[in-house]
């Protein structure tokens, strides 16, 4: 066909290396899954699922599992010191731990030394490598796709066909470039980048999309900044966010406890460089962002489309705007800045990476966070954890008087009960400020790690540039 | 799952643009292992105050909402979170078709699995279903159209397949199942 002649996009490829049939106008493709993440909050009732047709999971070698959404991360709670007090999450993590056993797939347990939010761990683990299929019942899959995956969020009964059939019915999306040209200024970050794409393309405009993120801005990121990038991809809406994989990826990976090693580490880099897309590939729409004209970005109402550069004066908006500034108790017209905060929350699987911790550390040496304010930091992983321990970060987090706790999604849900007060400001490295996302009536301002830490010194909504050289 | 064919119902309206899966049904009741019985907690911050008490004003808790089946809201409905929680709790509730312009990927495809009909329908159609709050409509998955009350018809485009599923009452798993040759088959190769 003179189709498999034409120069493929990333997308494209990876598409077509799973169709185990192609999609038709009666039926979606039959997609292969390479990987299977799950976790304790949207796999019960796939189980359940499961168990009514007599089904196990056929791969358990490509399904791995961790608990991170509701799992405590108060560290007596997580080593067993006492009992987790949420009864409901500890159900749900027995839960996942008999069907583990009962399946054979592998669990990394409360205890597990590479427990973490599972978007953390898959790449830190090496088990999120180029070229493969990548899904979990969390629509912040398409994180994995910083490494050149086709990586997305589905729902509960997916997740119950997924492990019936290691497939999925998919219609294939449409595919949106999205570049970046240019040097980040000092104090902008990947963080900053992606707010700032999502305010200009709208919280749907990456509908019925895969995006792909390019471009020198994109390349010259770190892998654990890529990562951030894809991860709010959902957050436009997209299907899925990915980044051509090249020599920062391939240096990430070497090394990873499931990456091969050795000779087979070589043969496995010429297999990955070739998932990247053909030059001249068409893509169904492309936007260019000038990274020069990026400042640091703050969100002032209830979706992560409605965010401004920090020191903007919120706009008026629309109908629905005006019912976001409502609820966020602001006004259009006004300035976030020098606006007071109650809480910091640093974490999540879009900021809770080792360089998210230093980022933050580096406001907050030497500093106290101000009185009034409660400052959380919540490590992805236990492996972050650890690494930023063997830093002294914790040291530098714990003596400004912030809390350093066990990894897990914590605030950025507020499922397990790591949650701040009606009415509160919390300055959030997590990726949604919805409505009572952070708790019931609870004010999100969405923002980078810096961001994040001048305004737990301060105590008020405050420009990172001014501690950030 | 019970066929769907055809609905014919009064409407409730929920106009907000980005209504998402948080407010569908919000994070703290996600720690469960059910597969149902989440009728009260659909909406649960838009529909109670503080104090666990019903507000009134709300879409969903006024009298003339009782029986509706049919959900028209803002663009962008069921953004966010891929919780399948969402359209379970408005199964529960008692819908079996959400209208809008445009529904968000995932909840879209969740809706499906679960026999409710997401619709997506055109500006002007969604317009005046958004100013009649309450009018009596068919969501008919047969002929792939809502139908309004002066006999109008805005088609809405739902997959072959998904529609076929539907109509039968039949879920993917099952065809996903009699496809395991071909997948067992492309693992070999």
């Amino acid at each position: 066909m003179a189709s498999d002649m034409s120069p493929q996009t990333m997308f494209e490829k990876i598409w077509r290396a799973h169709e185990v049939a192609p999609e038709t106008a009666e039926s979606p493709a039959i997609l292969y899954v390479d990987l299977h993440l799950t976790h304790e909050v949207t796999s019960p009732q796939a189980f359940a699922q499961l168990a009514a047709r007599g089904r196990a999971v056929r791969r358990p070698d490509r399904t791995l599992a961790t608990l991170d959404h509701a799992v405590p991360t108060d560290t007596a709670q997580v080593f067993g010191g006492v009992p987790i007090r949420l009864e409901s999450a500890a159900r749900q993590i027995g839960e996942l731990e008999k069907n583990a056993r009962a399946h054979g797939f592998e669990l990394l347990g409360l205890g597990d030394a590479r427990r973490g939010i599972v978007h953390v761990i898959g790449p830190e683990l090496g088990v999120t490598q180029p070229g493969m299929t990548i899904v979990c019942g969390d629509s912040h899959t398409s994180t994995h796709g910083a490494f050149g995956t086709l990586a997305f969020g589905i729902g509960t009964t997916e997740v119950a066909h997924v492990f019936a059939t290691q497939c999925l019915l998919q219609r294939k999306p449409k595919t949106l470039a999205i570049a970046v040209e240019g040097a980040l200024a000092a104090g902008v970050g990947a963080k900053d980048l992606v707010l700032a794409v999502i305010g200009r393309i709208g919280v749907a405009g990456g509908a019925r999309q895969a995006i792909e993120y390019r471009g020198s801005t994109i390349r010259a990121l770190s892998m654990e900044e890529r990562m951030t990038v894809c991860n709010m991809s959902i957050e436009a809406g997209a299907r899925a966010g990915m980044i051509a994989p090249d020599a920062v990826t391939f240096d990430y990976l070497r090394g990873r406890p499931r990456v091969p090693a050795g000779a087979d580490f070589d043969s496995a880099v010429e297999r990955w460089r070739a998932v990247a897309g053909d030059a001249g590939a068409a893509f169904d729409r492309e936007i260019v962002f000038d990274a020069a004209t990026i400042e640091p970005m703050i969100s002032y109402g209830t979706n992560p489309g409605m965010v401004m550069p920090i020191g903007a004066a919120i706009p008026a908006g629309d109908g629905s705007d005006a019912q976001a500034l409502r609820y966020m108790g602001l006004e259009a017209g006004e300035a976030l800045l020098g606006r007071a905060v109650q809480v910091v929350f640093i974490g999540s699987c879009t900021n809770a990476r080792l360089s998210d911790l230093r980022a933050a550390a580096a406001v907050l040496r030497g500093r106290q966070v101000a009185r009034g304010v409660r400052a959380l930091v919540v490590p992805g992983s236990q492996q972050v954890k650890r690494a930023a321990e063997a830093e002294g970060l914790h040291r530098v987090f714990l003596d400004a008087g912030a809390e350093w706790r066990e990894s897990g999604c914590s605030m950025c849900v507020g499922i397990n009960g790591d949650v701040a007060a009606a009415g509160e400001y919390v300055v959030s490295t997590s990726n949604r400020n919805f409505e009572g996302r952070q708790g019931q009536g609870v004010r999100t301002l969405l923002a980078s790690p810096v961001t994040a830490a001048a305004a737990a010194v301060t105590g008020r909504v405050t420009d990172p540039r001014e501690f950030v050289r | 799952m019970e066929p769907v064919r055809l609905i014919r119902s009064r409407t409730v309206v929920l106009p907000e643009a980005d209504i998402d899966t948080d407010q569908i049904f919000p994070a703290r009741f996600l720690t469960t292992t059910q597969g149902g019985g989440f009728a009260d907690m659909l909406f649960a911050d838009w529909r109670f105050g503080a104090d666990g008490r019903p507000r009134p004003e709300f879409a969903l808790n006024r009298p003339e909402a009782a029986g509706c089946q049919v959900l028209v809201a803002g663009p962008n409905f069921g953004c966010g979170s891929s919780r399948e929680h969402a359209p379970w709790a408005l199964r529960d509730f008692g819908f079996r078709a959400v209208i809008s312009t445009s529904i968000a990927d995932i909840f879209f495809s969740n809706a499906l699995k679960n026999g409710l009909v997401p619709a997506r329908i055109d500006a002007t159609s969604h317009a005046w279903l958004v100013a009649n709050p309450g009018a009596e409509v068919e969501v008919d998955l047969e002929a792939g159209c809502v139908r309004l009350p002066d006999g109008r018809e805005a088609p809405f485009a739902i997959d072959p397949f998904a529609r076929h599923c539907l109509l039968n009452g039949v879920d993917e798993l099952g065809y996903l199942l009699s496809r395991l040759p071909a997948i067992e088959a492309w693992e070999r190769r």
